[in-house]
C-alpha cells in the first residue's frame, strides 16, 4: 500500500534534513531486509507471544452491548499487553530491528508516557541505552510514567521548546537524532514521521487487526460491520483497521480528540480542523494558521495531543475509505467511567474516545451487528487527572 | 547566471543570518542595513516557524520572539518590497517547507520574484523532495539552495550536480548553533563538490567567531553565521543595529585576510 517514495495518495514523503538521509534510507534497507527474513519474524513472534503477552483477547462485553442494546459490541484488549498499551508491539519490532542494524542506543518521544515507557523496557530487556523526550507540560501530566521510565534505566527529558507537550519531543528527538546518528535508532511511537517510519510501525502494529480478523472469524464466522479506534498519530487506529483495508464492508473509524470541541481552538482534531501541510518529515493534515505556523493544539489526553496526524490515515480519508470523527473531553471523560463500571475495564483516557463513539453509534446499529473496539492501552495512568477533572484533589 | 554569483565575486563570502520580524520588522531593516554596510555578501532572511527542528536553542528563540511580535509572511514580503529601494545586496529566505507550502508554493515563488528575493533554503526540504519546489522557483528566477552535510557522503555528487545559487554546507552534525570546533573534514567535502559542480559552496552551522569563520573560508567559498548574530539580536533587541554591523566588520575581515 506504500509506492516506493513512501507515499500514501499525496501524503507522507521524507520532508527532513539532508544530515538524516542516509539515516533514513540505511533503515529502509535494513528494514526491507528483515521484514523478510524468517528468523527476525521468529525472533519478534517469540517476544509478542513469550514477553508482551499477544495475542491480546478480543473480549465480548455482554453488559455494555445489552446495556445499549444495539450492535453486538467486542474489545481488542490491547491494554492487557506488558506495559499496558499497544505501544509495545511497534517497539520491540524497532528495537529487534535496531539491534540487527548495531545500534545501541534508542531514543524516543513520548506524550502520554506510553511509547516512552515501551521503548525504556525494550531498552532494558535488549541491553540498549534509553533516551526518552517528554513536553515538560506531560512530565506533569504523567508524573507517574515518568518515574517508570527511569526505574527502568531511561533518561527522560523534559522538552521546555514550543508548547511543552508531544509535537515538542518529537522535535527535540528529531534534533537529537541529528546530532547523534551513528549508534541511535530514532524509535518513533507513531505512524508518522518521514518514510519509512509511517510504513514500519504500521506494519508492526497491524499484528492487531491481523488477530481480530481470526478471533472474530472464530467467535462470530464472520466479519465485523465496524472497527473502531482512536487517533493521535494513529498507530493503534492504522493497526486496527490495516487488515480490513480491503473489506469494503467493514466500517473503519478513526475517534480524534475534539478537547473543547471542534468550533473552539482548544482541539487536537486534526482530520475535522486541519489543512494539508509538511510538518515533522511529511505530508499531511495538520492544525496550522493561514501562515502554516503550526496550532496549540489541545485535548486532556497527552496520547492525541498531537497537531498532525499519519499519512496513511490522511490517505484512507481523502479515498472516503476510512471516516474520522471529532470526541470531546467531556464524551471521553463520560465514557472513561461508563466503561470502567460497565465492564470493570478501566481504559485510557486515549481508548475512551473510541468507547465514547461506540456508546453514539451502537444503539442505533441492529442486535445483529457486531461493532469491534480497540481498546489501545489501560488507563490507571489517567485516574488521577480524571479524578481532578471531576472536582476531586487527588495527586499521585 | 543569477544575483546570488555575485556575492561570491568579492573574495570568500560573509553570510550573516538573520530572523525578519525580531524583534520587530523596523529593527530588522536597520541591521540589514547596517550589515550590508559592514562588508556582508549575500544576507539569509529567516521567515520564523512556529516548530523549526533544524534549529538550537537560540534560533528557536528568535523564531518564538518574532511570532509573539506579530509577525508574518505577508508582512515580512512588504518589508523586503520596502528594503530593496536601497538594498542590493543578494538576498535569500531561510523558512521551513509549510510555511512555503501553505502559502502556495507557486504564489510564495512569484512573490519572492516581485520583491527581489533571490533564493530559498528550506532545511526540511531534502534532494528526494525538491522538485516540488525548485521548478517552480526556478521559473520564477529563485535559486532553490541545496544543503549538503558531514552525513551526505555517497549522495554529495547526486545533490552537487543539480545544486544552484550556492550549496550550503553544513558543517557539522546537530542542529544550528555556536560550537567550539568543528571536526568535519570540510576540505574533503568540498573537493568532491567541486569535481561535481562549478556552484559557489559556503560553510554553516556552529560558527561563532572570526578563528572558526576563517578556518572554514580558507577550504571553501564563504561562510554562513546565524545564531553568534542571533544572540546579539536577544541581547540588544532594538538597539541590536551597530553591534551586529561591527560584529559583520570583524567576520568579513577575518575571511578576507
Amino acid at each position: 500500500m506504500t509506492n516506493p517514495n513512501g507515499r500514501f495518495g499525496i501524503h507522507g514523503g521524507q520532508y527532513i534534513p539532508e544530515t538524516l538521509m542516509n539515516a533514513v534510507i540505511e533503515l529502509e534497507q535494513a528494514y526491507n531486509h528483515y521484514k523478510n527474513d524468517p528468523q527476525f519474524n521468529a525472533e519478534l513472534t517469540k517476544l509478542f507471544n513469550e514477553y508482551a503477552n499477544r495475542p491480546s483477547l478480543l473480549y465480548y462485553a455482554e453488559k455494555m452491548t445489552r446495556d445499549l442494546g444495539g450492535a453486538k459490541i467486542y474489545l481488542k484488549r490491547e491494554d492487557l499487553n506488558h506495559t499496558g498499551a499497544h505501544k509495545i508491539n511497534n517497539v520491540l519490532g524497532q528495537a529487534l530491528l535496531a539491534k540487527k542494524m548495531g545500534k545501541t542506543r534508542l531514543i524516543a518521544e513520548t506524550g502520554a508516557g506510553q511509547h516512552g515507557v515501551a521503548t525504556a523496557t525494550a531498552a532494558a530487556l535488549m541491553g540498549m541505552e534509553c533516551v526518552v523526550f517528554m513536553g515538560e507540560e506531560d512530565t506533569k501530566r504523567q508524573a507517574l510514567n515518568v518515574y517508570r521510565m527511569r526505574l527502568l534505566g531511561a533518561e527522560v527529558i523534559p522538552v521546555t521548546s514550543g508548547t511543552a507537550t508531544l509535537k515538542d519531543a518529537v522535535s527535540e528527538a528529531m534534533r537529537e537524532w541529528t546530532n547523534r546518528i551513528d549508534d541511535t535508532h530514532y524509535c518513533l511511537g507513531s505512524v508518522m514521521g518521514p518514510h519509512p517510519f509511517p510504513t514500519i510501525v504500521r506494519d508492526f502494529q497491524a499484528v492487531i487487526s491481523k488477530e481480530i480478523r481470526q478471533q472474530i472469524l472464530e467467535k462470530e464466522g464472520r466479519l465485523p460491520d465496524v472497527v473502531m479506534a482512536c487517533v493521535g498519530g494513529g498507530s493503534n487506529a492504522i493497526g486496527t483497521f490495516y487488515h480490513f483495508i480491503p473489506d469494503e464492508g467493514v466500517r473503519l473509524i478513526g475517534c480524534e480528540a475534539a478537547g473543547r470541541g471542534i468550533d473552539t481552538f482548544e482541539t487536537a482534531a486534526t482530520v475535522n480542523t486541519g489543512r494539508i501541510g509538511i510538518f515533522h518529515g511529511m505530508k499531511s493534515y495538520f492544525c496550522q494558521d493561514e501562515y502554516g505556523q503550526i496550532a496549540p493544539v489541545y485535548s486532556i489526553s497527552a496520547g492525541l495531543d498531537y497537531p498532525g496526524v499519519g499519512p496513511e490515515h490522511a490517505w484512507l480519508h481523502d479515498i472516503g475509505r476510512a471516516e474520522y470523527v471529532p470526541v470531546t473531553d467531556d464524551e471521553a471523560v463520560n465514557a472513561f467511567e461508563y466503561l470502567s463500571r460497565t465492564e470493570g475495564i478501566i481504559p485510557a483516557i486515549e481508548s475512551a474516545h473510541a468507547v465514547a463513539h461506540a456508546v453514539k453509534i451502537a444503539p442505533k446499529m441492529n442486535k445483529d451487528q457486531i461493532i469491534v473496539i480497540t481498546i489501545s492501552g489501560r488507563g490507571d495512568k489517567d485516574c488521577a487527572a480524571i479524578a481532578r477533572y471531576r472536582g476531586e484533589d487527588i495527586h499521585e | 547566471m543569477s544575483n546570488i554569483r555575485n556575492a561570491f565575486k568579492n573574495g570568500k563570502a560573509f553570510i550573516p543570518f538573520i530572523t525578519c520580524g525580531d524583534p520587530d520588522l523596523e529593527t530588522t531593516g536597520k541591521i540589514v542595513r547596517a550589515m550590508a554596510e559592514a562588508g556582508a555578501d549575500l544576507i539569509e532572511l529567516g521567515i520564523p516557524f512556529s516548530d523549526p527542528t533544524a534549529e538550537g536553542p537560540v534560533i528557536q528563540g528568535a523564531n518564538i520572539r518574532a511570532l509573539a511580535g506579530g509577525v508574518t509572511t505577508d508582512k515580512i514580503f512588504a518589508f523586503v518590497s520596502e528594503l530593496r529601494k536601497d538594498v542590493t545586496v543578494p538576498l535569500v529566505f531561510m523558512t521551513y517547507a509549510n510555511v512555503v507550502f501553505s502559502y502556495g508554493i507557486e504564489r510564495f515563488a512569484a512573490k519572492c520574484e516581485e520583491v527581489g528575493i533571490d533564493g530559498i533554503i528550506l532545511p526540511d526540504v531534502p534532494f528526494e523532495e525538491k522538485d516540488e519546489f525548485a521548478p517552480i522557483c526556478r521559473a520564477h528566477n529563485v535559486d532553490f539552495i541545496s544543503l549538503i552535510a558531514p552525513t551526505s557522503e555517497n549522495r554529495i555528487a547526486m545533490i552537487a550536480k543539480e545544486a544552484e545559487g550556492f550549496i550550503y554546507l553544513v558543517s557539522s552534525l546537530g542542529v544550528t548553533g555556536m560550537r567550539s570546533e568543528i571536526q568535519t573534514d570540510l576540505g574533503a567535502i568540498v573537493q568532491k563538490i567541486r569535481e561535481n559542480s562549478d556552484v559557489p559552496c559556503a560553510v554553516g552551522f556552529g560558527i561563532s567567531n572570526p578563528e572558526q569563520a576563517a578556518k572554514a573560508a580558507a577550504v571553501s567559498d564563504g561562510v554562513i553565521v546565524g545564531s553568534a548574530i542571533v544572540r546579539q539580536i536577544g541581547e540588544h533587541g532594538k538597539d541590536a543595529a551597530p553591534v551586529v554591523g561591527a560584529f559583520v566588520g570583524k567576520m568579513k575581515q577575518a575571511i578576507t585576510k
